[in-house]
């Protein structure tokens, strides 16, 4: 049952092959076999989803069931939930149960989903490993002494063991696409402002986007569909109409542009993905898509850019865990400050408490200009590059990340090494457009993935290109050999 | 660019964090890495380019000035760290004589 995507899933409770509370069951068990190893959830909310499930059930008897009822699904654990504890991955959140819940899961939830827990990720999405887990590092379920990618390396290694059909998560710097690459899995970045941000634990405001990771395009087509739309609750969220993704994917790849930004395929490429990469893209060739040389200059500044931005923003973002209204209170407070400052210091991790410090300098009289703004100048600079780029060409393709899924441990002693692993992906966040990760063929038993970068919402053209790419291959479909 | 003990006590004082000796010292170290690397930035061609804010330039929306929530300050406070009476309970903050 756990081979099948979530539409093949979908289609059998529809079928009345399976029942939801079977099928919601089914996979509470396999969690129960094998999160030991994975650490894939923080919390697994089996009674809950149960009743979610036999609701599910309910709702097809009498007729009232819409295409995704009864679905089980899990949450990346940013995504607050009505009663049911909410941590970021943070010993600041330990004790957080959110008053209500995040847009997302509400309109997940409406739409009849389960869900069966809330998936292990870096604290405060702030990683590229899940290495800076309050609750331990996630393990990769292709080898278990390697890292599963971050910061929703909790949700990439659930849907790639097949401890749940699909996952929530969420996007700030490559978070869902370096994870899914590292895991062999399919995840989407949508559009700044396509997915409502409300209920959505905050890290760096300008560039945070919730979307999700599932086994094929068509699945996740199937989760966007639901997902976005405008929300007033966000006054980021964007009034621009939902297609019918599911459809949309369906047309010919036959006559698209597709371009090679060559600053993508740089020294810092590993060769064996380079070639992994340049497959897909052969075969996006073959049917009929015009393959195009492009550049985008400014590139290589988006590193730095992206780390000044999002660690201004955090530090703005964070100070609201001040021990006071909800999260982490230290023991017997001398004074205010000392209440603000121990708890923060205790509540927050090593990687956390760096983002803070820097956003601080980087804000900070003085200095704000230099870096602050600057940033923001150099990232208006890699927007436009990417918008002369698509006035030539309908989508482009790319590396997800430079690197395989290195080992536990092997990049903690250096944040700046850590931090260029997201080079790839940062990029995108920075122009704010969405990226599709769909797995290519794996490198000595490791996935590899290839990156689709659309212009903005034209999220369900990369969702046919990649359902196209998955019709002719079938590295999406492998299941990890510990878990099939 | 090395970083001071100095500055990087300022910035934890800002920040409202209190690192112990042992992490100001691995904070001078990592501090000034990353600022290192972002040095590169100063050598953009930024002139004339405005700070980018928004990735689509959208203006911030107003809404009709209408109440939408509930009142739910129960619910809210239950999960409060030290609350009472509907009020969040902190240290004195003004000296008592």
């Amino acid at each position: 049952m756990h081979e099948q995507t979530l539409l093949e899933q979908a289609q059998a409770l529809q079928d009345g092959e399976v029942s939801s509370v079977e099928l919601t069951q089914f996979y509470l068990n396999r969690i129960q076999a094998h999160d030991e190893s994975l650490n894939s959830f923080v919390t697994v909310t089996g009674a809950q989803a149960l009743a979610q499930a036999e609701a599910a059930d309910r709702a097809r008897s009498a007729s009232e069931a819409g295409p995704l009822t009864g679905v089980p699904l899990a949450h990346k654990d940013i995504f607050c939930t009505r009663g049911v504890r909410t941590t970021c991955g943070s010993r600041m959140l330990d004790n957080f149960v959110s008053p209500y819940d995040a847009t997302v899961v509400e309109r997940l939830q409406a739409a009849g989903m389960v869900m069966l827990g809330k998936t292990n990720m870096d604290e405060f999405a702030m990683g590229s490993s899940n290495e800076n887990s309050y609750y331990g590092p996630v393990h990769n379920p292709w080898d278990s002494e390697r890292v599963p990618g971050g910061s929703s390396g909790g949700s990439a290694a659930a849907v790639a063991a097949r401890l749940a059909p699909a996952a929530t998560a969420t996007d700030t710097g490559g978070s869902i696409r370096q994870p899914a690459t590292f895991c062999g899995v399919t995840g989407l970045k949508p559009t700044y402002g396509r997915v409502s941000r409300f209920g959505m634990v905050a890290y760096a405001s300008s560039l945070d986007q919730g979307g999700m990771l599932g086994v094929s395009a068509e699945d996740c087509a199937a989760l966007l569909g639901t997902m976005a739309g405008f929300d007033s609750r966000d006054s980021t969220s964007v009034d621009h109409p939902v297609p019918d993704y599911q459809k949309e994917l369906k047309q010919p790849v036959d006559g698209l542009s597709l371009g090679l930004p060559k600053e993508f395929f740089d020294d810092r490429l590993d060769a064996r993905i380079r070639a992994s990469v340049e497959e897909a893209v052969a075969a996006w060739e073959g049917q009929g898509a015009q393959l195009v040389e492009i550049s985008l200059p400014n590139l290589p500044l988006a590193t730095p850019a992206y780390y000044v931005i999002a660690s201004a923003e955090c530090s703005s973002n964070l100070a609201r865990y001040d021990g006071v209204r909800y999260g982490h209170r230290c023991a017997d407070p001398e004074d205010l400050e000392d209440l603000f400052c121990r708890s923060r210091e205790e509540g927050f991790g090593a990687e956390v408490r760096r983002r803070i410090m820097i956003g601080t300098y980087a804000l900070s009289a003085g200095y704000r200009e230099a870096y602050y703004d600057q940033a923001r100048r150099v990232r208006q600079l890699i927007r436009r590059d990417f918008q002369q780029a698509f006035e030539k060409v309908d989508a482009i393709a790319a590396p997800v990340s430079p690197v395989l899924p290195f080992r536990l441990g092997e990049k903690t002693q250096d944040p700046v090494a850590m931090y260029l692993i997201d080079c790839y992906t940062i990029p995108v966040n920075l122009a704010g457009l969405p990226g599709l990760s769909l797995p290519a063929r794996p490198v000595d038993g490791l996935p590899t993935g290839v990156q689709l970068i659309g212009n903005y919402f034209d999220e369900a053209r990369l969702l046919g290109l990649g359902a196209a790419w998955q019709r002719e291959t079938d590295w999406h479909r492998q299941v990890p050999p510990g878990f099939a | 660019m090395d970083l001071t003990a100095e500055t990087v006590r300022g910035i934890a004082k800002l920040a409202r964090l209190r690192p112990n000796p042992e992490e100001e010292q691995r904070l001078i170290q990592d501090l000034s890495a990353i600022l290192e690397f972002f040095a590169q930035l100063s050598e953009a061609e930024v002139d004339g380019i405005e700070p980018m804010a928004h990735p689509l330039e959208v203006d911030q929306r107003m809404r009709e000035d209408e109440v939408t929530e509930p009142d739910r300050r129960e619910d809210y406070q239950e999960i409060a760290p030290d609350a009472r009476e509907g009020l969040y309970r902190v240290p004195a903050v003004l000296d008592s004589d």
